[in-house]
């Protein structure tokens, strides 16, 4: 008999059969909604991930039906396999709600909150993770840290200071192509993501390392400044590719591509790896074949446009151009010099707190 | 006087050379274990001595070495940690400086108890010496048939390597050893699977302190039944103890675990008392990462009865009014000495060696040490130390590995135990930078000699 033994696990109070081997994150992602523990740094698709953030954090009641003894401490749900007849309690524990609410904390201590300019705001894990289980304040009075700025080429834009150390993209790097060039170097919490000496990322395939960053450290330098994500509308597409398997999604605004990202599931994790040449170099919707519009199911505001059933069947004959009366879209290109709003020679990171219009007035004399 | 079973002949003339330390009786514990007794019946005897790992943890070495898994046909390794990176620990520096040859010599025959043909010393960094030191033994015991191919004619092959490290704290822990012994950065594992299971290069690997293999050879010399008639309950054999601080006579001492904390501080045989008539404040008994205790609930348990130094009476009355043997680090900090310094310092240290892998212990030692120094420089807030309490509450038990309780626990037995002087650096912040709060009442009564 061939077959694969089934573990009943309760999580929640809601009990399910999965089998052996399934780790308690994935159960609880079987039966969905808030039962599911936020993951940072886990990523299915990539080896070796998880136990990092520690956001996935349960609580064990009962360790199995042989040994049920509760499990002394929270452990992480990414890396720790079910048992026959365990119980695990997420939302359902208060220490587990508790213990989450610090992690948040802890990630937002040094981050510099500058959503209102980063390319993520909108598809940011992070804003969720605060969002869904942060508390409205911080209790962190000091200064930012900050970091030397580090380039790494023409097509992935590091902004190190909203990096939440998850090592997602050494990962990809390792898994995907093969001689990985950047790093985590030093330690604690100086440690930041290099190249050891200045170099460009430029392998076939390094661009996926934008798709798993959870927060805004890795971005797009091709469609950086040009447009909010939510006001793009995403459409699966797909090319013959020789490199990858050419099944994207096109983030357009009426016949404009924006941007193009691998397909992302519920989780926020690729279906797909796809290489440099479809993510970067092909902005023409006559590079594509589009299959329709794709629905975004996760709890983001990009998850807020509902036109199934109208995008892709008529495609919208306004272009950007004419929406904004006539404004060339370079224009729009920095939009701090445009806007006149944060502009850069203001490092947001070493303001205390919150940024607040004074501090960009008082840099004008 | 105790019994010395490890460093009796350390100060021997010329014990570091092969030629003395055969001729004062070494290497007999690997002629009896190679020649007459099986692997099995090593890990027996090393079960029976109840010897208990001397790293921190203080895990039954025999006990850990049972669980080693042998599948066919994959290499086994023993890896000796002498990473000693621990403030105020420094006695396996000390051993393998002056007897290197009985830390080799205990690493021969548990090789030979584990299967391990390739064994690894990873050293701290900043013990370059100590490294020739253990290469020249190894060269010697290698040259008189002691390690290489066919040892003693037995068909045991083992060979030592030693690795040094480059200067990480974390390289200490088990699982971040291993990873930078195979070349990479010093990460702990995520635990599943045990170093027992998937160690080094993913084979069965077990990692013993320098002081806990050197033990296995006055156990195989006595029997593991005689060894354990030694010491206390489960505290079996002699135990080294780095002593520093406010002490007449800072060093190591090898320790019968049946004498008092009392004796062991005040008795000229150890630490000689405390220097210039100062009073005892307060004392660190097991190395930087074990909860400190004020001088009245060092000498005496909450209960008022003696307390030993051994591990359940250091640990008796748990967290809320005990502490912990370690690593085997005693400092002592007599009425001159400031708790929310010393407490601003540990705290430095973590958030340095923090490898940075988890967010807690990440972000959550940086932020310890800036609210401690705010404190320290009497620029902090009443409600800094509650902020402080609930910092350490959220790191531990919450991180990987467990330098995030290591870094967690200084803070909280500091803000337990002497909270009034955190709080009188707040009330009275110029004063603070200028005097001392003194002994407060954290030896009350004031504790009077009588050894
Ligand atoms: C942060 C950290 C640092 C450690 N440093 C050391 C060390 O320097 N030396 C050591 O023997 N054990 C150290 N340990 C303990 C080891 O992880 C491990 O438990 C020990 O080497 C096991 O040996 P033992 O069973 O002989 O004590 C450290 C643990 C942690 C968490
Ligand atoms: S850059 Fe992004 S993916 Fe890489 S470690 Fe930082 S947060 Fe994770
Ligand atoms: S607890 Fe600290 S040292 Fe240990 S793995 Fe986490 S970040 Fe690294
Ligand atoms: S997702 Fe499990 S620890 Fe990060």
């Amino acid at each position: 008999m061939s077959e694969i033994q089934l573990f009943k696990v309760t999580i929640d109070n809601i009990t399910i059969e999965v089998p052996a081997g399934t780790s308690i994150l994935h159960a609880a992602r079987q039966i969905g909604g808030d039962v599911a523990p936020p993951a940072m740094c886990f990523y299915s698709k990539l080896e070796g991930s998880g136990g990092k953030c520690r956001t996935c954090l349960v609580e064990v009641s009962k360790g199995s039906e042989k040994d049920p003894r509760p499990m002394p401490k929270l452990v992480a749900s990414c890396r720790t396999n079910v048992m026959d007849g365990m119980e695990v309690k997420n939302i359902t524990s208060p220490k587990v709600i508790d213990a989450r609410a610090g992690i948040v904390e802890f990630l937002l201590l040094n981050h510099p909150l500058d959503c209102p300019v980063c390319d993520q705001a909108g598809e940011c894990h992070l804003q969720d993770l605060s969002f869904e289980h942060g508390k409205a304040d911080t209790r962190y009075e000091f200064q930012r840290r900050t970091f030397p700025k580090h380039d790494l080429g023409k097509y992935i834009q590091l902004h190190m200071t909203r990096c939440i150390l998850c090592y997602r993209c050494v990962f990809v790097a390792d898994q995907l192509t093969n001689k990985r060039e950047h790093g985590i170097l030093d330690r604690g919490d100086h440690s930041e993501i290099a190249t050891l000496i200045e170099k460009n990322l430029d392998n076939d395939f390094i661009g996926n390392v934008i798709d798993v960053c959870p927060v805004g450290a890795l971005t797009d330098k091709t469609f950086r400044f040009k447009n909010r994500v939510w006001f793009l509308k995403p459409m699966d597409a797909h090319r013959n590719c020789p490199t990858c398997s050419g099944k994207v999604t096109l983030w357009n605004r009426g016949e404009e591509v924006y941007r193009v990202t691998a397909r992302k599931d519920q989780w926020g994790e690729v279906e797909d790896w796809i290489c440099n040449d479809c993510r970067f170099e092909k902005k023409q919707s006559s590079d594509w074949t589009i299959e329709g519009p794709r629905l975004i199911d996760r709890h983001s505001v990009i998850a807020q446009g509902h036109y199934a059933g109208t995008v892709g069947t008529n495609i919208p004959t306004e272009t950007f151009k004419a929406v904004h009366a006539g404004r060339d879209p370079k224009l729009l290109m920095d939009i701090h010099s445009v806007s006149e709003v944060n502009p850069t020679d203001i490092e947001l990171s070493l303001i205390n707190g919150p940024a607040h219009s004074n501090n960009f007035n008082s840099n004008k004399d | 006087m105790g019994r010395k079973l490890l460093l009796e002949k350390a100060h021997v003339p010329g014990i570091r050379s092969y030629e003395v330390y055969r001729r004062e009786g070494g290497y007999a514990s690997v002629e009896k274990a190679l020649k007459t007794m099986s692997p099995e019946a090593i890990v027996e005897e090393v079960k029976k001595s109840g010897l208990r790992g001397r790293g921190g943890a203080g895990f039954p070495a025999g006990l850990k070495w049972s669980f080693i898994a042998k599948p066919e046909g994959v290499p086994r390794h023993l890896v000796c940690n002498a990473d000693e990176s621990e403030p105020g620990t420094f006695k396996d520096r000390y051993l393998m400086e002056f007897i290197p040859h009985l830390l080799i010599e205990g690493l021969i025959v548990s090789s030979y108890a584990l299967g391990s043909h390739a064994t690894y010393i990873y050293i701290r960094g900043e013990y370059a010496w100590i490294t020739d030191i253990l290469e020249q033994a190894i060269n010697e015991a290698k040259a008189n048939g002691f390690l290489g191919k066919n040892i003693l004619g037995t068909g045991f092959d083992c060979e030592i390597y030693v690795h040094r490290g480059a200067g990480a704290y974390i390289c200490g822990e088990e699982t971040a050893l291993i990873e930078s012994l195979e070349g990479k950065r010093g990460n702990p594992r995520i635990k599943p699977p045990f170093p027992a299971i998937k160690g080094a290069w993913g084979r069965p690997t077990v990692v013993n302190n320098v002081e806990t293999l050197a033990s296995v050879v006055p156990i195989i010399n006595l029997g593991g039944e005689e060894y354990a008639t030694i010491g206390v309950g489960k505290s079996t054999g002699t135990k080294l103890i780095s002593a520093c601080g406010n002490i007449n006579k800072p060093g190591v001492y090898e320790i019968d675990m049946t004498i008092s904390v009392e004796e062991f501080l005040y008795s000229d045989e150890y630490c000689g008392g405390i220097p210039n008539g100062k009073k005892l404040k307060a004392c660190i008994p097991g190395g930087s990462s074990v909860p400190i205790l004020p001088a009245n609930l060092l000498l005496k348990t909450a209960k008022g009865e003696t307390r030993y130094m051994n591990y359940e009476s250091l640990s008796d009355g748990g967290f809320a009014s005990g502490s912990m043997m370690g690593s085997g680090g005693f400092i002592v900090l007599d009425e001159d000495q400031c708790i929310v310094r010393n407490t601003y310092s540990l705290a430095r240290f973590y958030r340095h060696e923090s490898c940075g892998q988890c967010s807690p212990c990440r972000e959550g030692t940086g932020w310890m040490e800036k609210l401690l120094y705010r404190l320290e420089k009497g620029e902090g807030k009443s409600s800094d130390i509650d902020l402080l309490w609930d910092i350490q509450s959220k790191i531990e038990g919450n991180t990987i590995c467990p330098l995030g309780d290591a870094a967690a626990w200084p803070v909280a037995a500091a803000i337990r135990h002497f909270r009034d002087e955190f709080e009188w650096h707040v009330t009275h912040a110029a004063e603070a930078q200028t005097s001392n709060f003194g002994l407060a009442h954290y030896a009350d009564p004031i504790h009077v000699p009588t050894v």
